[in-house]
């Protein structure tokens, strides 16, 4: 049952990347790029997700647990420190090159464009680099 | 833009939040894809079922419908950077657009809030030295 409702909410959420054209780089470079030809659709995009998604944060957030009674912690919403800080500065900049974000990267794996498995793959691999860093860093 | 874009943008992110919300209620995760994914790729113990089924499920309409043929920006060296900063960066920073971006500000978080305002801020300014500096 968890697989079947995960993959209802996936398929949801990847009808709604296509269908907003945040899928296609130039949409979101378009909105990234406010001293050019400036394309607002990522913002609606956003403003809509959230605005349906917060009933659903409400109601956990209240109750401490979802529609199935089970019980649900959610995410710090305070702390606020230098690893959330660098990552996202350093996730804008990767983002900002070529316009893609983890969602709509593996969208875009359909199109078995070579590119995109570069991408993917540095993705991961950015992923797996961190532990290393870490080790690395409380090793110095 | 034109009014079908527009329909498009707040039908689309009516889906993504729509999506996000059946995870939370049903599932009682939360829907960041750096996240899901992360934990994919390192293993974590306990359970991954629900993870991989969300990534198909992610996939999937693409493959029936298509995704077009987008655009990326310079060769697979340039992917290759960006996509190295968008996973360390996430990793690091526990969360893409989905999970800060969406459901970060949708539970009202003020950590979410910063890390939205400062990836948004880096994007635009890669973008800036990209397309209008002169150094390049």
């Amino acid at each position: 049952m968890k697989f079947v409702t995960a993959m209802c909410a996936g398929l949801l959420f990847g009808a709604g990347l296509l269908l907003s054209g945040m899928t296609d780089p130039a949409n979101v470079l378009g909105f990234l790029d406010i001293f050019g030809a400036w394309r607002p659709q990522l913002a609606l995009v956003m403003a809509a997700a959230v605005f349906v998604t917060a009933p659903a944060f409400l109601y956990v957030r209240r109750s401490g647990q979802n529609a199935r009674g089970e019980p649900v912690e959610l995410p710090d919403r305070r702390r606020i420190d230098g690893p959330l800080i660098v990552g996202a500065s350093l996730f804008g900049i990767g983002w900002g090159l070529s316009g893609i974000c983890p969602g709509p990267g593996i969208v875009l794996l359909s199109t078995r464009s070579g590119i995109v498995f570069v991408f993917m793959g540095a993705v991961i691999a950015g992923m797996a680099l961190l532990p290393l860093v870490r080790r690395a860093t409380e090793r110095g | 833009m034109t009014t079908t874009q527009i329909w498009h943008a707040l039908a689309g992110g009516a889906l993504i939040g729509a999506g996000s919300a059946t995870l939370l209620l049903l599932n009682g995760r939360i829907a960041g894809v750096s996240g899901i994914l992360g934990n994919v790729i390192r293993a974590t113990a306990g359970e991954q079922g629900w993870r991989i089924a969300f990534l198909i499920g992610l996939i999937v309409p693409a493959l029936i419908l298509g995704a077009g043929s987008p655009l990326l920006p310079g060769d697979w060296r340039w992917a290759m950077a960006s996509g190295l900063l968008v996973g360390f960066g996430t990793a690091l920073g526990s969360g893409c657009t989905s999970g800060h971006g969406v459901c970060g500000l949708a539970n009202l978080s003020a950590r979410s809030l910063l890390a939205t305002l400062v990836f948004m801020g880096t994007a635009v300014f890669t973008v800036f030295v990209v397309r209008h500096s002169a150094a390049t």
